[in-house]
C-alpha cells in the first residue's frame, strides 16, 4: 500500500502511522451533554465496509498529519488531503 | 453415526464409500425459536450448547459462506487461559476446561493438545509483570510456572537468548495451554449441534432485520424472511455492519490480522512460544509446517489480506526470536478481519432490540474462547441472563468506564 503524501509524493505505507476514524470531532466539554459526547467520540465508530476516511501521520517523512480516503475492502485509496485543508 | 475405532474400522474395510455427510443441507423453515447470525466457531458452539444445555433444538445457524470459510478457519489454533483480570480469567478458564473435555462430548477428534503456552520475558520488570500474572492465574486455580533462563533453554534451546536488544531471562508457562485443530472445532460442532436438531444453513447472508415495535420478529436473508423469536450475532469481523442493520452503533473498529505458514519440517517446536517484546509468536503444526503471526496490520480493514510491511515485521521478529527460522521458506501467508473492541476485550451482552443479543469484539483472541463463548452466549439467550463467568462483558461498560483493559491496547492503544 502506497500513500500519495500531497509534500512528499508516493510513500510507502510503512513510512505513516495510523490514528483511525477522521470523521469524529472532538465534543465540547462544556456542554450539558459531554459525558454522553464524549463516551460517543471516544468509542463509537461506524467502521464502514468501503470508503473510510482516516487520519494517517507521516512520522517517517514531513510529520504532516493526513486524511486519507481509502476502501476498506481493497484498500484502495481515493484521495488524500491535508488536515484542515478546504 | 457415532465416531469411534469400530465405524472407522468398518469403513476402512468397505474402502471409505460409505462415509455419510457430517450434517444435513435443510431448507430454512419459516420460523425458529432461535436464530444464529453467523456460523462460525462461536456461533456454532452457541447453537450445540442451546440445544445441550437448555433444550431449545428450533434453531438455525445462517451463515453467508460455508462453514469454516471465516476466522474460526484462519486463526493459528492456539488455546490458553493465562490471563489476568478478574473479568477474564474464570471465563477463559472456563474456555480451557471446556476444550479439555470437548472431543468425548461432541464425539468429534479436534486434536486438543496441551503442549504447552510459553510467553518470553526479557526484563526484570517484565519478569516481575509475569510473575504477578502467573500469581493471578494461580489464585483462580489456573496452572502457571515462572521459568528461568535455563529451565527455557531446556523447552527450547533454538532460541536465540543473547539477542543484544531482547535477550531471553525466562518466561511464563502455561503447561495445560496448547493447540486445537481449527477446522475440526467448526466441523464438530456444527456435526453435534446438527445431531441435536439445529439446523444449519449455508451460503444464505442476512441482509436485514425485522424489527416491530423494539422487538426482533427476525431475519432477511438471501434466501427470503425467516422469523425468529430471539437472533443471536456471532458475526466478529462484520459485527458493525450487521449491527448497523439494527440501528447499532458499536465500541468496535474492523482490521487485518495476518497469519503465516512455513514449508513442513521435521517435529521441532513442541510447544506454543510467544515473543510479545518482538510481536512475534510460533507452534509447529502437526503436519510439521510452522505456523507463525505477530500483531495486526493497524488499519481498518474487510479486506481479508494485509501488506507487506506487517509480514516484514513478524519476519524480523521470528529472526531476532530464532535465527535458525532464515533457512526455513514461507509456504502461505492469510489475512482475517478481527472484531477490534476499543478496550481488547469481548461483548457478549443483550442489546437495545429485545430478541437480539450480541456476541463481539473478539479482537485476534477468539479462538480459544470458541467454547465458553458459545457456552455463555447460549446461556445468555436462553435465560436472558449473563453467565457469571461472562458478567462482566457488557456493552455499556465503555458508557459506565467499567472498560476491561487486559493488555492496554484495542483498536487504538492511545485511548488507555
Amino acid at each position: 500500500m502506497q500513500i500519495q503524501c500531497p509534500y512528499c509524493g508516493d510513500r510507502d505505507a510503512h513510512e505513516f502511522a495510523y490514528l483511525g476514524d477522521a470523521t469524529v470531532t472532538r465534543p465540547d466539554p462544556a456542554a450539558p451533554d459531554a459525558a454522553r459526547a464524549f463516551y460517543e467520540y471516544v468509542y463509537l465508530r461506524d467502521n464502514p465496509a468501503g470508503p473510510h476516511k482516516e487520519l494517517w501521520y507521516h512520522s517517517a517523512g514531513c510529520h504532516s498529519w493526513l486524511v486519507v480516503t481509502r476502501d476498506t475492502r481493497t484498500h484502495a485509496i481515493e484521495s488524500v488531503a491535508q488536515v484542515g485543508a478546504p | 453415526m457415532q465416531y469411534s475405532v469400530f465405524s472407522l474400522l468398518k469403513n476402512a474395510l468397505t474402502g471409505h464409500r460409505h462415509w455419510q455427510p457430517a450434517w444435513r443441507d435443510p431448507q430454512p423453515r419459516a420460523h425458529y425459536d432461535v436464530v444464529i447470525v453467523g456460523g462460525g466457531g462461536h456461533g456454532l458452539a452457541t447453537a450445540y450448547y442451546l440445544a445441550k444445555n437448555h433444550g431449545i433444538t428450533n434453531v438455525a445457524v445462517i451463515e453467508k459462506g460455508y462453514i469454516g470459510s471465516g476466522n474460526v478457519g484462519r486463526n493459528t489454533t492456539i488455546v490458553r487461559s493465562n490471563y489476568l483480570l478478574p473479568g477474564n480469567v474464570p471465563f477463559y478458564e472456563w474456555s480451557m476446561k471446556l476444550w479439555e473435555g470437548l472431543e468425548q462430548n461432541i464425539n468429534y477428534n479436534a486434536m486438543v493438545s496441551q503442549r504447552g503456552v510459553l510467553n518470553l520475558c526479557h526484563s526484570d520488570a517484565q519478569r516481575d509483570a509475569f510473575a504477578r500474572r502467573g500469581n493471578a492465574m494461580r489464585l483462580h486455580g489456573v496452572d502457571s510456572e515462572l521459568l528461568d533462563k535455563e529451565q527455557v533453554r531446556k523447552i527450547a534451546p533454538y532460541l536465540n537468548f543473547d539477542d543484544a536488544r531482547f535477550p531471553i531471562q525466562g518466561g511464563l508457562l502455561q503447561p495445560r495451554g496448547g493447540t486445537v485443530r481449527h477446522d475440526a472445532v467448526a466441523w464438530g460442532y456444527a456435526r453435534a449441534g446438527d445431531q441435536r436438531g439445529v439446523d444449519i444453513i449455508q451460503n444464505c447472508e442476512v441482509t436485514g432485520f425485522r424489527i416491530a415495535n423494539g422487538k426482533m420478529m427476525g431475519v432477511e436473508t438471501t434466501r427470503g424472511f425467516i422469523g425468529a423469536g430471539k437472533v443471536g450475532m456471532a458475526v466478529a469481523g462484520n459485527t458493525s455492519r450487521v449491527a448497523a442493520m439494527a440501528g447499532m452503533r458499536l465500541p468496535i473498529e474492523s482490521h487485518v490480522l495476518q497469519a503465516f505458514v512455513s514449508e513442513g519440517i521435521k517435529p521441532l517446536i513442541d510447544t506454543v512460544i510467544t515473543f510479545g517484546a518482538g510481536h512475534f509468536y510460533i507452534s509447529q503444526s502437526d503436519k510439521g509446517g510452522l505456523v507463525f503471526g505477530g500483531d495486526i496490520d493497524g488499519y481498518n480493514s474487510y479486506a481479508q489480506r494485509g501488506n507487506l510491511p506487517t509480514i516484514e515485521d513478524v519476519c524480523e521478529g521470528g529472526m531476532a526470536l530464532m535465527p535458525m527460522i532464515g533457512r526455513v521458506r514461507m509456504l502461505r501467508q492469510w489475512g482475517g478481519i478481527m472484531d477490534m473492541s476499543m478496550d481488547g476485550s469481548p461483548i457478549i451482552d443483550r442489546t437495545p432490540v429485545d430478541g437480539l443479543y450480541l456476541n463481539a469484539g473478539w479482537c485476534y483472541g477468539g479462538f480459544k474462547a470458541t467454547p465458553a463463548s458459545g457456552w455463555c452466549f447460549a446461556h445468555l439467550i436462553a435465560r436472558d441472563a449473563p453467565h457469571a463467568v461472562a458478567a462482566d462483558y457488557r456493552l455499556d461498560r465503555f458508557a459506565t468506564g467499567h472498560a476491561i483493559d487486559e493488555k492496554g491496547q484495542g483498536a487504538q492503544p492511545n485511548l488507555h
